[in-house]
């Protein structure tokens, strides 16, 4: 026994001949948002081949861009509660809902900005709490109980405009009221517009006959985008919360186990979802000078749809921030494309429902490889 | 004889009128390996719940470094430097090893806002860890999926040892290897008593037992039939306590000898 003992404390670690050397290659797989870049590459190959050159212009780029970044924005929020384990399809209901909490606030209350705004993005926090509540107290999948909340939350919104409005569903005049309103450049229109016309001057990119560029900036949405997936990105990388995510996401009982306050972070995920759509809300409303109680319909399955393409799986734990905003920028480029090339626009949902069959195919394949799952 | 780290004196644990435990005594000193053993049912499992703050005994008295303590949560035990390594390991398999390692205790880096999860510590730490226990990672950060599953356990006990675990709790940490895995996890054990932590091995694999056990206590009914030490006991002596003799003789014999 004693022999058998000390043969036991001298087993030699050796590395394992049956582990390949990893390639950069295979390196490469193991990012989550490797799917979306190979799709983005892929469907910008077929629109540089099929569409007019005029979509790959500054003024083309910026004219899919701005689509991607406000479907974009509603992406982030859903990739990450995603990889926290539940779902929020409630996210497109949210969408008008916050707009009309919004619009009522700037033109029946006449709240400036200042005010409305935070009020927009309390209710809207509020609402996401109430779902994230019920879904810990019930232990319900999150998919049934937000999808109720996809029903109530149109439904209010609807009844709540023909409130607001004395019987339409469409409430006007969001513009005149927030006019010159010192908030405003935040939430609407474009930014680097001294940028973009010291460019034009120098005559770096196109200009009208008058000398002013055809692209006056760039706008707020795609800013504001770009800067949530890098804040996104940060703290699911680089902080201590973006590990209880993952882990929530992964595993609960292990998280709960290794002292991860699973609950608190479920619950900030669906509170950062239920403010991401409102901010898209907000943006949209004062973009359009009004809101309707279909704005955002159907968002929360193309926020879905552009997450799982970024990687995220529908069971949790894995997914990229990077990764849904490549998603998005797919969407956008099939959205807008497709006007672009003499293919009937009507093809855009079956190519939208083929990428995401072969981003989730792709994902489960990709994440097996690396996981060694078996 | 050094003191032991934890001693409990005649745990007892009454569910209702059913009594899992009457009256267990059992101690672990720093640097050995203790192994609990028992046939299931024996009551393992509620012993070493009462042990990690799982579940509170009726009666009896837990003494921790001499002085007496009572664990309300398994967080009370914990941070009495008692850490319990359960079969399903609490690992995400799609999480790095690092990440896992260091999973709801993160490093930082920074300050305020800027705040930050220290991955290139993370990484380093584990990578030392991991080869103080004699596996190589190919690195920190590749998934857990990817490791064996006595490398998993190796990860698990690492990091209990690391974060300050005086008395390790192992529940049958061998029942789902194969021979070489279950080889690799009885040469960690080895090592975590070499650094001075007390391991509690509960397992009911006698074999197992006998590798790295310095002492053994059998449980049967809710009752200790005695502690011995190594060498003091055969195999077939601990066999057939845990089996509550007479009948496995029987069994035995029908089967050959084989079992």
């Amino acid at each position: 026994m004693t022999m058998e003992r000390a043969q036991m404390s001298s087993v030699p670690a050796t590395p394992d001949e049956r582990l390949r050397q990893v390639s950069f290659l295979s390196r490469l797989m193991k990012r989550p948002e490797l799917g979306a870049v190979a799709g983005l590459i892929l469907v910008v190959a077929f629109f540089a081949v099929t569409a007019d050159p005029a979509m790959f212009s500054l003024a083309g780029v910026i004219n899919f861009l701005t689509p991607a970044a406000q479907l974009g924005i509603l992406a982030l929020g859903a990739s990450l509660l995603m990889i926290g384990g539940e779902f929020d399809l409630s996210l497109g209901s949210m969408v008008a809902f916050a707009g009309l909490i919004f619009g009522v606030a700037v033109t029946v209350t006449g709240w400036p900005l200042i005010l409305a705004i935070p009020a927009t993005l309390l209710v809207a926090a509020l609402l996401g709490a109430v779902n994230a509540q019920i879904v810990l107290r019930t232990a319900l999948p999150s998919f049934i109980v937000t999808l109720a909340g996809l029903f109530i939350l149109r439904g209010l919104s609807l009844v709540g405009l023909k409130w607001a409005t004395g019987g339409s569903t469409q409430l006007r005049g969001v513009s005149d009221v927030v006019e010159g309103d010192w908030l405003l450049p935040f939430f609407s229109g474009d930014a680097f517009e001294g940028l973009f016309a010291w460019l034009a001057a120098r005559g770096w990119i196109e200009t009208f006959g008058n000398g002013s560029a055809k692209v006056p900036g760039v706008p707020v949405e795609i800013v504001w985008f770009v800067l949530l997936t890098a804040v996104a990105t940060w703290v699911l990388l680089r902080t201590p919360a973006g590990n209880w995510i993952f882990a929530s996401g992964g595993d609960k009982t292990a998280a709960i186990n290794s002292g991860v306050p699973v609950r608190k972070v479920k619950v900030a995920l669906f509170v950062l979802t239920a403010c991401c759509a409102a901010l898209v809300a907000i943006i949209t409303v004062l973009d359009a000078g009004s809101t309707d109680a279909r704005r955002g319909f159907q968002k929360e399955f193309e926020a879905i749809i552009a997450a799982v393409i970024g990687g995220a799986l529908l069971t949790g734990g894995y997914g990229s921030a990077v990764g849904a905003f490549f998603g998005s920028i797919i969407f956008g480029v099939v959205m807008i494309g497709l006007s672009y090339t003499n293919i009937d626009q009507d093809w855009y949902q079956v190519f939208l429902g083929s990428m995401l069959l072969v981003a989730v195919i792709f994902n489960n394949a990709i994440r097996k490889r690396v996981t060694g799952e078996r | 004889m050094t003191q032991p780290i934890i001693e409990m004196r005649s745990i007892e644990k009454n569910y209702g009128n059913i009594v899992a435990l009457a009256g267990v005594s059992f101690d672990v000193r720093p640097g050995e390996c203790h192994c609990l053993l028992g046939d299931n049912g024996a009551g393992k499992s509620t012993f070493i719940k009462t042990m990690s703050g799982v579940v509170q005994p009726t009666r009896g008295q837990i003494v921790v470094e001499g002085r007496p303590m009572s664990f309300q949560s398994p967080r009370d035990a914990m941070n009495a430097g008692i850490a319990t390594v359960y079969q399903d390991l609490a690992m995400i398999p799609l999480m790095s090893v690092a990440r896992n390692f260091f999973m709801g205790r993160e490093p930082t880096t920074g300050w305020g806002p800027f705040k930050r999860f220290d991955v290139e510590r993370a990484n380093s730490v584990t990578m030392a860890e991991m080869k103080k226990m004699g596996i190589n990672l190919r690195e920190a950060d590749q998934a857990v999926g990817t490791l064996s599953g006595g490398e998993r356990q190796t990860v698990a006990i690492a990091r209990a040892v690391h974060f300050g675990a005086k008395v390790l709790i192992l529940d049958e940490p061998t029942s789902a290897l194969g021979v070489r895995q279950t080889a690799n996890v009885l040469s960690t054990i080895d090592r975590v008593r070499k650094q001075g932590v007390g391991v509690v091995f509960i397992t009911h694999n006698v074999r197992h037992a006998m590798a790295v056990g310095d002492r053994f206590t059998v449980l049967n009914r809710g009752k200790t039939l005695g502690t011995s030490q190594r060498g003091e006991i055969t195999p077939d002596q601990l066999q057939d306590l845990m089996a509550g003799g007479q009948e496995m003789a029987q069994l035995e014999a029908s089967l050959g000898g084989t079992v």
